[in-house]
């Protein structure tokens, strides 16, 4: 089967699934090619098939799968800003919301260019941690003065700058795959994994 | 927005209010949008957050930028020379902000 007809014969079969049930199961498979493509994701279907003892087909259908129905969102490469001679600073705020307004302050930060990363806690109080970058301390400053202080239900602000980095890597899925159970979604939102 | 009042007692939009900090990031949950309310807070907040800002200069930034307050802005840098600091700082600010704003408030 060429390839044209196979990619024909998976969106035919995408589009069944997607009809008939929205949620499926990971199953032992699925897991090894996603940690295969954490460690490498530009190997190929054939390298990927070999190592895992399956045929290359099956790892391209996998992975097309998994692609439509969000679980890998996209490729990128893990750049060593240091070495790229980029000059920023990195900095974790933990912000106190008022719960009514948290959602909206959440969804303020994810269209910030400088905010990197979005979580909500909750411990004490509802929080919302974000990881920012920015140019300098002063850049810091100004940014979290300007633009996130003045939203609406923010009660204060903790901010750290990171001073050194020990590891920076992309999580493993975790092996208790049986529970693993992703929803088909087009945004980033909740994937309860 | 009372337009009775002299610009610079007037409030400001939110969004240029002045956001008190104890330091880089460090928001205390405290904003002034007036100068009327800029006394209250400096009264409210700690030390620490009056002397990050003062040396900072942002207290004067904030005068000229938005209030366009240049007069106050001028006091606040001839306590510079005195070296103030914790709760000394805070008198000192308080006794210029209010002596201002009386004035300000009489014309």
């Amino acid at each position: 089967m060429d390839v044209e007809k196979l990619i024909i014969k998976e969106e035919k079969v995408q589009r069944l699934r997607i009809r008939g049930n929205n949620t499926f199961n990971l199953d032992s498979i699925d897991l090894k090619i996603l940690e295969a493509l954490q460690e490498d994701a530009r190997q190929t279907y054939t390298t990927m098939g070999k190592r895992l003892g399956i045929a290359h087909s099956t790892v391209y259908d996998r992975i097309k799968k998994m692609e439509n129905y969000g679980i890998i969102k996209k490729y990128m490469a893990l750049i060593d800003c240091e070495k790229a001679g980029a000059k920023h600073i990195i900095a974790i705020m933990t912000i106190y919301t008022d719960p009514k307004e948290s959602e909206k302050v959440a969804e303020k930060l994810c269209a910030c260019t400088q905010v990197l990363e979005v979580y909500t806690s909750l411990s004490e109080e509802l929080q919302i941690i974000a990881k920012v970058v920015a140019e300098s301390q002063e850049s810091l400053h100004e940014f979290i003065a300007n633009s996130i202080a003045p939203l609406p239900g923010v009660l204060r602000i903790r901010t750290s700058i990171v001073t050194k980095k020990f590891k920076e890597n992309q999580p493993i899925i975790i092996n208790n795959y049986r529970n693993l159970t992703v929803a088909k979604e087009n945004g980033d939102k909740g994937n309860k994994v | 927005m009372d337009e009775s009042k002299p610009r610079i007692t007037k409030a400001v939009p939110r969004e240029r209010a002045f956001y008190f900090f104890t330091s880089i990031g460090n928001y205390t949950g405290k904003s002034a949008a007036s100068l009327e309310e800029f006394l209250e807070k400096i009264k409210e907040v700690s030390a620490k957050s009056l002397e990050f800002h003062f040396y900072r200069g942002d207290f004067e930034k904030w005068f000229i930028e938005v209030l366009q307050d240049e007069e106050l802005a001028e006091e606040f840098k001839k306590l510079y020379t005195l070296n103030l600091f914790g709760e000394t700082l805070r008198d000192q600010l308080c006794h210029v902000v209010s002596v201002h704003l009386k004035r300000l408030t009489e014309i």
